[in-house]
C-alpha cells in the first residue's frame, strides 16, 4: 500500500514543503522561532542522489531520466522524537534544520513551528509560483479568427 | 597495445598551471562567479545537466567554469562526480500532466484547453545581434497577467478519446538502467529513452533532421511541447510513504506521427516522446523524432536501412563522453603501435622493391 | 517509529565500513579463515557479524531475501533505515540471510549467467557454532588445505561443480565470520 504526497498526511505535506525551501531559508525561520533543542544524530547528513523517472509518452512505461542530488539525515531529540529530512541539492545545514523541524512538529511546539516556519514557507513558495505563472499567463496567445467575407 | 611511459611530470604540472591561468583570462576583467553562470548561462547549464545525467544547477555551472565553457568537458566532469554519489533510491515517475508550465505550445491544435503559452522563447526574436546587451543595462520586468488555474492536459489525450492515436498505457515494470548494467541489444524502449535523454544534442539533432529529410521519414508534428517544473516524489523506506524531495525543470515533447496501419492495427497516429532535464527544447524535439524512428519494429513498419532506425548504431554512438573518450585517446602516446606499423610499411616497401626503383631513378 | 530501530548502525560509517570491508574481503580471499566483525548492533535475532555484513554490502540496489525467523518487523525496519535494500523473494535476491535450514532450497537463488557470473546470490548463513574444523577446503586462496565447520557437504560440492556459476557463502556466528566462495572445493 503506497501513499502518495497528494493524500492528506500532514507529515508528507510539511516534509515536501521543507524539501523545496530555498537555501538557508529553513534555518533562518527556525532560529527566529526558537532556540534549537539538543539532539543526537541517527544518520549524520549525507549527500547522495535519486534516480528521477519519467514515463514514455507521459503516461506509459517508466524509464530512467537521470539523477538529482539529494541530502538526507535523521536525528532524535532529547525528548525522543525522531526527525527525518530528504531535501534536493547538496545542503547539509538545511537538511539538519529540516530534520529538526520534522521532529519538533511531533512535540508540543508543533503549533508554534507551524505558524512561524511552515506557514511563511508555504506562503513564500506560493508567491514564487504565482509570480512565474503570472509571467507565463502574459505570454498566452489569444487567437482570433478573421471573418471571411462573402463578397 | 598499451605501454606505460614515465616522465613529463614537470611539464604536466606547468601545463596545469598555465591552463588555470588561461581559464582565468585577463585578470583586469572581473571573474565570473558560479552563480552568474547558473543564472545567466542557464541554457548551457541545462545542457550539462541533461547530458551529464545529474540535476544540480550549481554543480553544472561549476563544471562549465572549470571547463572554460567546453560543454562536453563539463559534462565529463559531472558524469565523473555522479559516480561518487551513493544512490538513495528512485523517484516515482514524474507526472508531466501536472507540470507548472512556463511554456506550452502545440503545432497541431490552435485552440486547446489550457491555451498556447509562449514562455521565454527565442522563436519570435529577430536573429540580429543586440548591441544593447554589450553595454550593461537594466532589464525591464516582464509583464504579468492573472494566472490561469485551469488544468493543462496533454494534447495527445484529446486524440486518445477518439481512438485516433495509439495509447501509452501505464505499466509499472522497473525500468532497466544503463548506468548500472551495460547497454545490451535488443534495447527496449525504456532503455532507448534513457540513452536518448542523455545523448549528445548535436548527434541527436543530426539524426532527427535525417528523418525529416527522408531517411526513415515518419511525418512528425509537434503535438505538444511543454517546459516547466514538476515535483519529484520518492518513497522513503523508513517512513513507509512517499514525500516530495524537490522539483525539477523538464522539457517534454510529444510528436504525433502518421501511421498507415498494419495487419493488426487500423490506421492511426503514433507517438514519439522526448523528455529532458532543464529548458532543452531542441534536444527534446530531436529525442522524440529519433525515439519514433527507432520504434519501426514494434509498430510493424519497414526497416528502410536509415541510420535513425538502427538502434545499435544510434545508442552506441549517441553518448558524447564515450565518443570523446575513445576519439581523444588516439592523441595520447601510441609510440609502440606506431613503431610496429612503421616496421611493417618498411618491410612491405622492401618486398615491393620500392627502394630499388627509387635508387634506379636516382 | 521507534528510535531503537534507527540506532545500531556504524557510528563512524566511513572508517567502520572500510575496516569491515577489509575483514570481509580477507575472509572471502582466504576461505575457511575466521575473522572478527564488530561495530553493528542489530536487533535480534540478527547477529552482530551479520548486521555488519548487511550494513557494508547492502544498499537500495541490492535486493535482499530474509529467510525464516529473520523476516520479522524489527529486522525489516532496521534494514530499511540503515541500508534501504528492497526485500524480495529468493529468485530475485542478490543477498539472502537466514539459518541454513531456513535458506533451503539452494536451487531457488540465481547462480549468474555465463556472460555475467557475478549476477549470482551471496548467502549469509547464521550459524550456532563456527570453528576451523570439519570439512576440508582446497582451492584458490588456500595454500594447502583449510577446515571449516560447514552445515552440509554435498550442497557445497554441487555448488562448486557449477563453477564459474554458483553461489557464494558467508557464515556468521555472534561477532565472527568466515566465507566459502564458489571456487572452493569441499571434501
Amino acid at each position: 500500500m503506497k501513499d502518495t504526497a497528494q493524500t492528506e498526511n500532514p507529515r508528507q505535506i510539511w516534509m515536501s514543503l521543507l524539501a523545496r525551501a530555498s537555501e538557508g531559508r529553513i534555518a533562518a525561520l527556525l532560529d527566529a522561532a526558537l532556540d534549537r533543542p539538543g539532539f543526537t544524530w541517527l544518520r549524520a547528513p549525507e549527500i547522495g542522489s535519486t534516480m528521477v523517472r519519467g514515463r514514455a509518452g507521459g503516461t506509459g512505461a517508466p524509464f530512467n531520466l537521470g539523477e538529482m542530488t539529494v541530502t538526507r539525515c535523521a536525528l532524535t531529540l532529547e525528548s525522543g522524537e525522531v526527525g527525518h529530512a530528504y531535501i534536493q541539492g547538496r545542503r547539509k545545514a538545511d537538511a539538519e534544520a529540516a530534520a529538526l523541524i520534522d521532529a519538533l512538529m511531533q512535540t508540543e511546539a508543533a503549533d508554534h513551528i507551524h505558524a512561524r516556519v511552515l506557514d511563511p514557507l508555504a506562503a513564500e513558495q506560493a508567491a514564487t509560483r504565482a509570480a512565474r505563472a503570472g509571467k507565463a499567463a502574459a505570454t498566452k496567445v489569444d487567437f482570433f479568427t478573421l471573418v471571411r467575407g462573402e463578397d | 597495445m598499451y605501454v606505460a611511459v614515465k616522465g613529463g611530470e614537470r611539464a604536466i604540472e606547468n601545463a596545469h598551471a598555465w591552463l588555470a591561468e588561461e581559464r582565468r583570462g585577463d585578470t583586469t576583467i572581473a571573474e565570473l562567479s558560479v552563480a552568474q553562470i547558473r543564472e545567466q548561462l542557464s541554457l548551457a547549464v541545462n545542457r550539462v545537466m541533461a547530458e551529464g545525467s545529474l540535476y544540480d544547477p550549481d554543480l553544472a555551472a561549476l563544471a562549465i567554469k572549470q571547463a572554460r565553457g567546453d560543454l562536453i568537458e563539463a559534462i565529463f566532469l559531472i558524469r565523473a562526480y555522479r559516480t561518487t554519489l551513493p544512490r538513495f533510491g528512485a523517484s516515482e515517475p514524474v507526472d508531466t500532466g501536472a507540470m507548472a508550465c512556463d511554456r506550452r505550445i502545440s503545432a497541431t491544435f490552435k485552440d486547446l484547453p489550457g491555451g498556447q503559452i509562449l514562455g521565454p522563447t527565442f522563436d519570435y526574436t529577430h536573429r540580429l545581434l543586440d548591441f544593447k546587451l554589450a553595454a550593461d543595462g537594466e532589464v525591464p520586468e516582464a509583464p504579468t497577467q492573472a494566472a490561469q488555474t485551469s488544468e493543462v492536459p496533454h494534447v495527445t489525450g484529446f486524440l486518445n478519446r477518439e481512438g485516433l492515436i495509439e495509447e501509452a498505457l501505464p505499466d509499472d515494470t522497473p525500468p532497466p538502467d544503463l548506468t548500472r548494467a551495460p547497454l545490451e541489444m535488443p534495447a527496449d524502449r525504456a532503455l532507448r529513452l534513457q540513452a536518448l535523454t542523455r545523448s549528445d544534442e548535436g548527434f541527436t539533432l543530426g539524426l532527427a533532421y535525417s528523418t525529416q529529410r527522408g531517411y526513415a521519414r515518419n511525418h512528425a508534428f509537434v503535438g505538444e511541447l511543454r517546459i516547466g517544473t514538476v515535483p519529484v516524489e520518492m518513497e522513503i523506506p523508513e517512513l513507509g510513504f512517499a514525500i516530495e524531495i524537490g522539483e525539477v525543470t523538464l522539457t517534454e515533447c510529444e510528436t504525433v506521427n502518421q501511421f498507415t496501419g498494419s495487419k493488426t492495427e487500423p490506421p492511426q497516429f503514433t507517438r514519439g516522446y522526448g523528455l529532458v532535464f532543464g529548458q532543452t527544447e531542441r534536444k527534446a524535439i530531436s529525442m522524440a523524432l529519433v525515439d519514433r524512428a527507432l520504434r519501426w519494429e514494434e509498430l510493424g513498419e519497414e526497416n528502410v536501412g536509415a541510420p535513425a532506425q538502427d538502434a545499435e548504431f544510434v545508442l552506441y554512438h549517441a553518448d558524447n563522453i564515450q565518443a570523446t573518450g575513445f576519439l581523444e585517446h588516439i592523441k595520447l602516446p601510441h609510440y609502440v603501435d606506431f613503431q610496429s606499423e612503421l616496421e611493417l610499411v618498411r618491410k612491405l616497401r622492401r618486398e615491393a622493391g620500392a627502394d630499388d626503383a627509387k635508387e634506379a631513378a636516382e | 517509529m521507534q528510535a531503537d530501530i534507527l540506532t545500531g548502525g556504524f557510528a563512524d560509517p566511513a572508517h567502520q565500513s572500510a575496516q569491515a570491508f577489509r575483514h570481509v574481503m580477507e575472509a572471502m580471499a582466504r576461505p575457511g579463515t575466521i575473522h572478527a566483525l564488530a561495530g553493528a548492533v542489530p536487533p535480534a535475532p540478527l547477529s552482530p557479524a551479520a548486521g555488519a555484513l548487511l550494513l557494508m554490502l547492502c544498499d537500495t540496489e541490492t535486493p535482499l531475501y530474509l529467510a525464516g525467523e529473520l523476516d520479522c518487523e524489527a529486522v525489516r525496519a532496521w534494514i530499511a533505515f540503515h541500508t534501504g535494500a528492497p526485500l524480495v523473494a529468493p529468485g530475485q535476491a542478490l543477498f539472502a540471510i537466514g539459518t541454513w535450514n531456513a535458506l533451503m532450497p539452494l536451487s531457488a537463488y540465481p547462480i549468474g549467467t555465463s556472460d555475467y557470473p557475478d549476477r549470482a546470490a551471496t548467502l549469509i548463513v547464521e550459524c550456532h557454532h563456527l570453528t576451523a574444523s570439519g570439512a576440508t577446503l582446497t582451492g584458490p586462496g588456500i595454500e594447502k588445505t583449510a577446515s571449516l565447520s560447514l552445515p552440509d557437504l554435498r550442497a557445497f560440492q554441487d555448488n562448486h561443480a557449477q563453477f564459474p556459476l554458483g553461489l557464494d557463502f558467508f557464515f556468521t556466528c555472534g561477532d565472527r565470520l568466515a566465507a566459502l566462495p564458489r571456487s572452493t572445493e569441499v571434501r
